[in-house]
């Protein structure tokens, strides 16, 4: 294979430029993590006909659940729910300021957060495309509002780069496409690549690229009034006396790719991240609150499910109180919705035929680590102006949030100051809260210099050491054999939430779960 | 030579930037995690779920007690479930090399409250991968 004198192949090249076959096998990759899927669903869910009054005992008020449970008590089921928690929506969930969460260990941690602020550990935005979520947002008047995912002002960062200083997303953005725009332009205009295009398309290919890269007439991508409009000034442009914008100077390719800073350019690009994107107001676990609203006491709570015990006419759950109890209560129905996630499912008591229980034990949990922490002003928009949006780096950390929401308010604010996953996120399990804090200072003081200055107090969950999930989201280690076999009724039992979707680790994913266990159900029961 | 000397340097600020990030990795990175004690290795990683002294920990569900742990007697238990985990448990194995492995059975086999005998190599690891 030939290089050109940055290294670049040809191969390199239209991989980067996505004209190869790698786009689709990219996507597959992507859906298969459940970072590019798109939801299916068609609008609120019908359930005609009369169940006559058959029971549903619900496992679970996390959004699977409650969706469950609220739309079989609409179409004439008796219902419970039974969730271990003294509140409702399992990981749409919200911290904010006086909450307590004691996490698995020793450790309890006061959220000390001003009035207002938040941190959702669990998931913090709603893509436009999850139809599902959205919908039930709508139906019961929890308010969204924009979540800046990409912001041109924000930071990329690597250690490793630019002497470890934080370069603007504008800036990398601008000058890696204007490059690669202006090495692919030379490439068709010395007819280097005949024989991948027409002659015809070349010259539209170069025209294109010209506009795209913003290139001079030369094909070249050089300091210019007209590049600095899309990287930033090096002085902005003024009134009066103030002169005009002075342009900048560019940053060369080889050191954007040998400092790997393309490396978050597309993240805020795939479907489930693309503008628009929400977020609903005060915090995520809202959704959860409108949900339990509905319900109301249709709800048991602090209910530590001991035993499940199913037959060919119905099911019977055995329940201690959470907090230590140890007087047995049970509750029968005709009929289970079982949520309880399969990291704690597989512990419990049950009777479950052998090929769920392999089903069961074939999910294990992800790692995931979130910090929160608040400083007492927004220097990230009055010194740095970065209002919302997302710094990418290679710490530790892997990002730092800004938030969506009082912009230009005078007091304190909340990043999301770490959210890793794989090895960064065990080693943030493994130490104590108080220490994960210290770290996420650490790090992200490289970032931003007024971390010491201005911390005023942080909050982190390891997802690993939440109590009632024993991890993050469930990942499958043999899909195609254990999967659908989870999907069916178990005697009287049918499994649902996240981990039984095709969009694992989204709210969408455990509402469209839900949605077609409960329509299975009610055709089961009708057809009965 | 341009491509050498920026080889170079990252290397160079590899070294410093480890320095500076306390034995953390670097995100999105599939470097193993660091460290050649069996303690360290428990503390930077199983501790996350088994506790600090091995007490296990119980909510909704719960994490077993590897502190007097019966079922470590036989080292190929652990290296097992280590690998390829167990029920909830994720596979581990790729955030540890063989010998990081080795280390780490050593010390829950041997410390924790546990005396088995028996010393585990990074060649026994290899054996199960």
């Amino acid at each position: 294979m030939t290089s050109n004198p940055t290294g670049m192949s040809r191969r390199d090249l239209l991989t980067m430029v996505g004209m190869t076959a790698g786009a689709s096998a990219m996507y597959a990759a992507m859906s298969g993590m459940g970072y590019a899927a798109t939801s299916d669903y068609k609008g609120p869910i019908k359930l005609e006909g009369d169940p006559k009054g058959t029971k549903v005992l619900v496992l679970g008020a996390g959004l699977a659940g409650m969706t469950a449970a609220y739309e079989l008590r609409n179409a004439g089921y008796s219902v419970q729910v039974l969730e271990y928690r003294e509140k409702a929506g399992g990981r749409c969930w919200t911290l904010r300021s006086g909450d307590s969460y004691a996490e698995l260990g020793d450790d309890v941690q006061e959220v000390q957060f001003a009035e207002g602020n938040y941190m959702n550990p669990g998931p913090w935005r709603i893509p436009s495309d999850h139809y599902a979520v959205l919908d039930y947002c709508k139906r019961f008047g929890v308010k969204l509002e924009p979540f800046i995912q990409v912001n041109w002002n924000a930071y990329l960062h690597n250690t490793e780069a630019f002497e470890g200083k934080p370069q603007r997303f504008k800036q990398i953005q601008a000058d890696y496409r204007g490059q690669i725009a202006e090495l692919l332009a030379k490439a068709v205009d010395q007819k280097k690549l005949d024989g991948l295009v027409t002659d015809a398309d070349a010259e539209m290919l170069v025209a294109s690229l010209k506009k795209y890269g913003v290139l001079n007439d030369d094909l070249a991508y050089v300091k210019s009034d007209a590049v600095s409009l899309y990287r930033g000034w090096e002085k902005d442009p003024g009134g009066g006396t103030q002169g005009p914008g002075v342009p900048s100077d560019t940053i060369s390719l080889s050191d954007i790719l040998q400092g790997r800073l393309w490396n978050d350019l597309i993240t805020g690009e795939s479907i489930d991240h693309q503008a628009a994107i929400f977020q609903p107001v005060g915090g995520m676990d809202m959704i959860a609150q409108a949900f339990a609203r509905e319900l109301g006491d249709v709800i048991t709570y602090d209910a530590k499910v001991i035993r499940i015990r199913g037959s060919e006419t119905g099911v019977e759950a055995t329940w201690v109180d959470s907090n230590g109890g140890t007087e047995e209560q049970t509750a029968s129905a005709d009929y289970c919705i079982c949520t309880i996630p399969f990291s704690v499912l597989g512990q419990i008591d049950h009777n479950f035929s052998s090929d769920m229980s392999a089903a069961i034990d074939d999910v294990y949990y992800e790692a995931s680590i979130k910090v929160g922490l608040e400083f007492k002003r927004r220097f990230w928009e009055q010194d740095d102006h970065i209002y919302g949006g997302i710094s990418y780096t290679n710490l530790p950390i892997t990002l730092i949030s800004y938030p969506s929401t009082d912009f230009f308010s005078d007091g304190p604010g909340v990043l999301l100051a770490t959210y890793s996953w794989g090895a960064a996120a065990y080693q943030f399990s493994a130490v104590p809260p108080a220490e994960r804090i210290e770290r996420a200072l650490e790090f992200g003081s490289q970032i931003h210099p007024q971390y010491r200055d201005e911390f005023a107090s942080g909050v982190s969950v390891a997802w690993h050491r939440v109590p009632w999930t024993l991890g993050c989201y469930g990942i499958w280690r043999n899909q195609e054999e254990y999967y659908p076999i989870a999907t069916q009724m178990d005697q009287r039992t049918l499994m649902a939430g996240e981990h039984i979707s095709y969009l694992p680790a989204w709210q969408e994913g455990a509402i469209l779960s839900a949605l077609d266990a409960i329509e299975r159900l009610h055709k089961h029961v009708i057809g009965a | 030579m341009k491509r050498i000397y920026l080889a170079v340097f990252a290397a160079m600020t590899a070294l410093s930037g480890a320095a500076s990030a306390q034995d953390f990795v670097q995100s999105g990175s599939d470097a193993k995690l660091p460290g050649t004690e069996g303690k360290a290795i428990y503390n930077a990683i199983c501790s996350g779920c088994h506790m600090a002294a091995g007490e296990g920990a119980t909510g909704a569900g719960h994490y077993p007690a590897l502190a007097g742990n019966a079922n470590l007697e036989v080292p190929d238990y652990p290296i097992y479930l280590i690998i390829n985990g167990q029920k909830a448990m994720p596979p581990v194995g790729d955030v540890m090399d063989d010998a990081q492995i080795a280390a780490v059975v050593n010390y829950i086999r041997h410390d924790l409250g546990n005396n088995f005998e028996g010393e585990t190599t990074a060649e026994d690891v290899a054996a199960a991968r």
